[in-house]
């Protein structure tokens, strides 16, 4: 198999993009990807995209509409667009570096993206909760957000995280989120902000929820070697892997922690021939606050029951050995769901190329990208190395 | 000719509830949610008032202010409401009728969700303007729904304001007026449908605020104006948040605001929003008062007015009708039942 490299990223502001389509924000995103890998399009073969549902705005076929917009539907590229919930963009890098790895194609654009804000938020809730088990879970009137809200009463029951660390992932988002121009809340808060702001499911709050949100994010990618040849800034993708678990919670052991995470993400060390404590930035998937601290201990970057502690004393703020989410993640930057896992990418990749401006994590060698689909039942983790 | 407003009168029914007893029915943090909107109570009309006799109330007080005017000299009565109680049947020809205006007149009923009553004053400021009528009454009034449980139903309020507009012994002249109008999906009730459905955070940023920036903006750029050189401003208030933020937008201060703005105290009156507003600063100004008025109505446009209020003033026989304060002076409060029971949410024996 070929060693893959990204050599462009490019993404739109995330948040209420009320002015745009899904197409004119999808299509700005691949174009500032391929203008940053210095390319013209014309060299790009195949598309994988990253897009959660099509009913948020009545479309489906949404692989075709990227391929005919982008100017790349006259030239035959072929098209493909993924689906595995909030980790659709994850899956979606995960194709094109397969794509890449094997052969078959020689210049990728993996995009993401998703245009929710057109919905009213009931209708954009009803197609969310639809990444858990519509029929065992949702049915019964279980939405996405309560069933995180069981997860963290569990944890806070087991005693592996207090209500106040829960909390802090969302102030860590947002001390980062203020340094990212694209991200969708530049406020700092406080915890008390948190904890004091409008009950969802007990026990999180408004403020534990990640936004629905509007945005596109792109990267392209070629074989390493090729990258080399090509005068840019790249960065080398060191592993990808995905995971797969029940749709539905209750069918777990134990639901303090996503078995999906921890056995992609030890493999991805495998591949990548490193270590979790190697790891100096991390972009993971904080749809809720509670995720992002199962996040942290389920990939091995804090003990079990340690990381939430570690994050309340600000130990992982764009300043520490352990960066996390300096975009915002989430939580702050927004959270268009198919584009999220791209956006991370794209987070990592200009860390590691030394290009995230405000927010960069000094001397950073390894980064992580986490992305998740529903409770934990499709994962993949990306480990990005700078060359 | 200086067209202007001649006489104006104010009404809000007299019953109030509160956010906390709305959130206690519905299991909702109703005490949060009055803090979130900046809304201490809201006003309920009974189980006899409507569109019409709220506006009739309004008209009748203006009409007492002007002794000296003839009614049979008004020529067109415009009320502007989305809650008419009739669908095919004007409400504005009641109104023409209980102050005596009938029958040499024209009148119809307006719509433009919370803007009908700023459009009225518009479309009579044409027609005396022209020299068609020598005066036209424009009402803005609403008895507003709210879907049970809704966000709505916390502001969701009734009362209106009635201006008789004309070119003699005006009290306040109207210097100009321009609007700012788009097809913008943000608030929306269709026909048959008992409650409005709305865009949730769609209804902030691309509908009331850049609706009423834009309007504002064009105003004080055509007049040559800036904020400062106005002694009050009324601007829509579908909550006690938002004309406080829009005011901070355009650089008007809190000073500015404070008497045009009711919702507070009252909730959202829709179309008798901007209206009461402006009456109620009309009730506290002098003569050289300078007013900045902006209303908006979902769909949406805003209608922008500069105001100066004249010497005339001091002979405007104000004291022959009460003040808005007098009219909001004594409230009684409903418990959730009985609102129910006014509002007619409580299914009854045919």
């Amino acid at each position: 198999m070929r060693e893959v490299a990204i050599v462009g990223t490019g993404i739109t502001k995330f948040g209420e993009l009320w002015d745009k389509s899904f197409r004119s924000i999808g299509i700005e995103a691949g174009i500032k990807a391929i203008e940053d890998a210095g390319m013209s399009g014309s060299e790009v073969d195949g598309i994988f995209i990253g897009n959660m549902s099509s009913r948020f705005i009545n479309q489906q076929h949404i692989d075709a509409l990227i391929a005919d917009y982008s100017g790349m539907a006259t030239r035959n590229v072929p098209a493909v667009r993924t689906e595995a919930g909030g980790a659709s963009g994850g899956v979606a890098f995960r194709q094109g570096v397969m794509a890449i790895a094997s052969g078959m194609h020689d210049v990728v654009l993996v995009g993401g993206a998703e245009k929710m804000t057109d919905l009213d938020d009931a209708g954009t809730a009803l197609i969310m909760d639809s990444t858990a088990d519509a029929e065992w879970e949702g049915s019964m009137g279980l939405t996405l957000t309560s069933l995180y809200a069981m997860i963290a009463r569990r944890m806070i029951f087991e005693g592996k995280v207090t209500r106040e660390e829960i909390a802090s992932i969302a102030v860590n988002a947002h001390v980062n989120g203020a340094r990212n121009s694209n991200a969708q809340f530049k406020n700092v808060i406080a915890l008390e902000t948190v904890l004091r702001s409008g009950p969802v499911a007990d026990p999180l709050n408004v403020f534990d929820c990640a936004p629905y949100s509007d945005g596109a994010a792109a990267v392209v990618l070629v074989p390493l070697e090729q990258a080399k040849k090509m005068g840019v800034e790249y960065v080398k993708v060191s592993a990808v892997t995905q995971a797969s678990d029940t749709l539905a919670l209750f069918q777990r052991e134990d639901i303090t922690t996503f078995k999906a995470t921890t056995v992609a993400a030890k493999e991805a060390y495998k591949i990548a021939g490193i270590e979790a404590k190697d790891i100096n930035v991390a972009e993971v998937h904080d749809d809720y606050t509670v995720a992002g601290l199962m996040a942290l201990q389920d990939l091995g970057l804090f003990k079990s029951g340690e990381a939430g502690k570690a994050v309340l004393e600000g130990q992982v703020g764009i300043d520490s050995k352990m960066a996390l989410n300096p975009s915002g993640g989430l939580k702050a930057r927004g959270y268009p769901v198919g584009a999220s896992g791209v956006a991370q990418i794209v987070e990592i990749t200009e860390q590691l190329r030394n290009k995230a401006d405000n927010r960069q994590v000094a001397n950073a060698k390894y980064g992580l990208a986490q992305s998740v689909g529903g409770t934990g039942s499709a994962v993949t983790i990306s480990i990005l190395e700078a060359i | 000719m200086d067209v202007g407003i001649v006489s104006y009168g104010a009404y809000v029914p007299r019953y109030r509830i509160k956010p906390e007893e709305i959130g206690r029915v519905w299991g909702a943090d109703g005490v949060g949610m009055g803090r979130g909107l900046k809304i201490e109570q809201k006003s309920v009309p009974s189980p006899d008032e409507d569109v019409i006799t709220i506006s009739a109330e309004a008209a009748r007080y203006m009409m007492d202010r002007v002794p000296d005017v003839d009614p049979q000299t008004i020529g067109a009565v415009y009320v502007g409401s989305e809650s008419h109680p009739y669908a095919v049947k004007p409400s504005s020809g009641t109104v023409a009728e209980v102050i005596q205006a009938t029958p040499s007149l024209t009148a119809a009923d307006l719509e433009f969700a919370c803007k009908a009553g700023t459009a009225a004053i518009q479309i009579c400021m044409g027609l005396v303007g022209s020299g068609m009528i020598q005066y036209g009454v424009a009402v803005g009034a609403d008895t507003s729904q709210g879907a049970p449980g809704d966000a709505l139903e916390y502001s969701a309020s009734a009362g209106g304001a009635a201006f008789l507009i004309g070119s003699e012994k005006i009290i306040a002249k109207i210097n100009k007026t321009m609007s700012f109008t788009t097809d913008t999906p943000d608030f929306w009730r269709r026909e048959g449908q008992p409650y409005p459905s709305h865009g949730g955070r769609f209804t902030g940023d691309p509908a009331y605020f850049k609706h009423i920036t834009s309007a504002a903006e064009m105003l004080l750029d055509d007049q040559g104006t800036k904020p400062e050189d106005y002694d009050h401003a009324v601007f829509h208030q579908p909550n006690g948040k938002f004309p406080e933020r829009v005011a901070k937008m355009l650089k008007f201060t809190p000073e500015q605001i404070v008497n045009g703005l009711l919702t507070p105290a009252i909730g959202n009156t829709y179309s008798g929003a901007v209206p009461l507003g402006l009456a109620n600063v009309l009730d506290k100004s002098k003569p050289g008062d300078r007013i900045f008025v902006v209303s908006y109505g979902s769909g949406a446009g805003s209608d922008a007015f500069d105001i100066t209020v004249t010497d005339e003033m001091k002979n405007y026989k104000k004291e022959n009708a009460p003040t808005l304060e007098k009219v909001l002076e004594n409230p009684v409060y409903l418990d959730y039942a009985l609102y129910a029971k006014y509002k007619g949410t409580i299914r009854m024996p045919e």
